[in-house]
């Protein structure tokens, strides 16, 4: 399975910069559209499938997220698909795409996530539905999505020897790299003492090691080599793979949202988590290891959980993510900078269009082109995510 | 009267248990209960039977919530006092998240450190108590307590 002598090229990328702007989602996507496609050089006209990562709070259009934008750009007869996928939403619908081209279907692929979010813990929709585990958590136990982080978190400060104070470098490390970010929308300077300083929301966690909800939005314009030849567009940056790999049964780590994992009676436990079997195949799939990345962008929901992926994804040992840290090897500028953009901790989540966002970001990185943020020399690139139910995604582009 | 937050989750007494469903062909058990198709891949069973799950299990991680949760959590106390959870591995290789019990909190557990499962309430309402399942750290001999 593996597409590294058929890759498709990523001609463009644009984003809307995120934040709480208090307009409608179509607005962000639209934005981000435009300037994906002003980036690649090419028109909406030409643009032969369009699949929009659906968001779930913003009624029947963000259902059909796909053709809410379709319509709002302007109907061109384009083929039409939305994705959902939780947090790895963007990647389905960059995969989606990928495959519709590779498949010589489509040649022209315009991919656009946005969202926008409610202050405050993400809550399920109203109703009540006691088969819904999304439900069921919250009015049974009161577990909000940074109980669930602070489980992790607090895994690795017993078995590891984690501190809190680890916990808050992530986020000084973050708030320095998303400084210059123009997409960013926490631009600030944040200090372990402030980290520290800020509430407790779920133990160990603080309010500062969780990342907020946002309004944004991020576009990708994917290409067939025949047709950026034809056009002459730019095509240094490459997709080399995209894992959106479901677990394996049993899968006994307990996952947001759900109360209980499989039982491992009748079959054991495989050798790998869901969460490392989601860059296992990406590495696969792309044929290179974790020794030829050289930068990360992964989902920092909350600053321990970036030091889970940068195990998770085997840029080190498991256990050994602090001792990265520390040694600044995490940093720009470091042996393997995690989240030049900030990641989460300076842009908050916004679902559809994050997992894109990272891609935006990797792309910008590999052409040289993230001022102020830029990881020198970087030529391959992997992000990481993990959403609800099995969902999870991990891209790796080459230049 | 005392009444189950939900109904034939868990067993009542001095020696309460959850109940899952344990599929007749591989005997995976399953919590929360399920009916219709074993979720065992290499599994073609279809039918369950009740079973018992482990009353004691070993802590695979805790946290708390300082912050009342949004809806539908039904606050027990007004003004809202936090709570500790914890996620606590069984025997049967299942990890099943509950509350922890009354009187204990974050500074009371380590990851691996053995619980029992009890059943207390969750809140009151006009139909009076609704219980849960909960987790009670197991004394570790050496401890006053």
């Amino acid at each position: 399975m593996t597409n590294s002598n058929s890759s498709i090229a990523i001609a463009g990328v644009g984003m809307h910069p995120w934040g709480k702007w208090g307009k409608n989602f179509v607005t962000y996507g639209v934005h981000a559209a435009r300037a994906a496609l002003k980036d690649a050089g090419v028109d909406w006209t030409d643009v032969d499938y369009i699949v929009g990562g659906e968001t779930v709070r913003n009624g029947y259009g963000g259902y059909v997220a796909g053709s809410t934008f379709a319509s709002a750009l302007g109907w061109n007869g384009a083929r039409v698909a939305t994705s959902y996928a939780a947090c790895a939403t963007g990647a389905q619908a960059l995969d989606t795409a990928r495959a519709r081209i590779l498949a010589g279907l489509s040649d022209v692929a315009l991919v656009v996530g946005a969202d926008t979010t409610p202050k405050g813990f993400l809550k399920p929709n109203a109703g009540e539905r006691w088969d819904d585990p999304d439900w069921f958590r919250f009015r049974v136990m009161g577990m909000t999505n940074p109980g669930y982080f602070a489980l992790y978190a607090r895994r690795r400060m017993d078995l590891y020897g984690a501190t809190q104070e680890d916990f808050a470098q992530v986020k000084v490390k973050n708030a320095r790299h998303g400084l210059e970010n123009p997409y960013a929308r926490y631009r600030g300077e944040v200090t372990v003492d402030k980290v520290l300083g800020s509430p407790i929301v779920s133990d160990p966690l603080h309010l500062l090691d969780i990342c907020a909800t946002s309004d944004g939005a991020a576009a990708v314009v994917l290409v067939s080599e025949a047709f950026a030849k034809k056009h002459g567009l730019n095509t240094d940056v490459k997709i080399k793979a995209i894992s959106t790999v479901t677990p394996t049964f049993p899968n006994t780590v307990l996952d947001m949202p759900q109360i209980s994992t499989d039982p491992a009676v009748a079959v054991q436990p495989g050798e790998l988590t869901f969460k490392e079997s989601i860059g296992v195949a990406a590495y696969e799939e792309a044929g290179i290891s974790p020794s030829d990345v050289d930068v990360a962008e992964v989902y920092d929901l909350s600053t321990a959980l970036e030091l889970d992926w940068i195990e998770d994804l085997r840029l080190c040992d498991r256990g050994e993510a602090e001792v990265l840290l520390r040694a600044g090897d995490t940093s720009i500028g470091g042996k393997i900078p995690v989240n030049p953009s900030g990641g989460l901790a300076c842009f908050g989540e916004a679902v559809p269009a994050q997992a894109l966002a990272q891609v935006c970001e990797l792309t910008w990185q590999l052409r040289g082109q993230a001022t102020g943020r830029q990881v020198e020399g970087a030529r391959v690139g992997i992000t990481a995510n993990q959403g609800l139910f099995g969902h999870g995604s991990s891209v790796i582009v080459a230049r | 009267m005392a009444k189950p937050v939900v109904e034939g989750w868990f067993t009542q007494g001095d020696q309460p248990a959850l109940i899952a469903s344990k599929c007749t062909t591989c005997e995976s058990p399953f919590f929360p209960k399920t009916q219709g198709f074993c979720r065992n891949p290499a599994c073609d069973g279809d039918e369950f039977v009740d079973t018992e799950l482990s009353r004691f299990g070993k802590v695979w991680s805790y946290t708390d919530a300082q912050y009342q949760p949004p809806e539908p959590y039904i606050p027990a106390s007004d003004p809202y006092v936090p709570f500790a959870l914890a996620a606590v591995e069984l025997p049967e290789g299942l990890v099943v998240l509950g509350q922890v019990a009354d009187g204990f909190g974050v500074n009371d557990i380590k990851v691996g450190d053995e619980v029992e499962l009890v059943v207390e309430t969750l809140y009151t309402d006009e139909e009076g108590d609704h219980t849960t399942w909960r987790w009670k750290p197991v004394a570790k001999a050496g401890d006053q307590s």
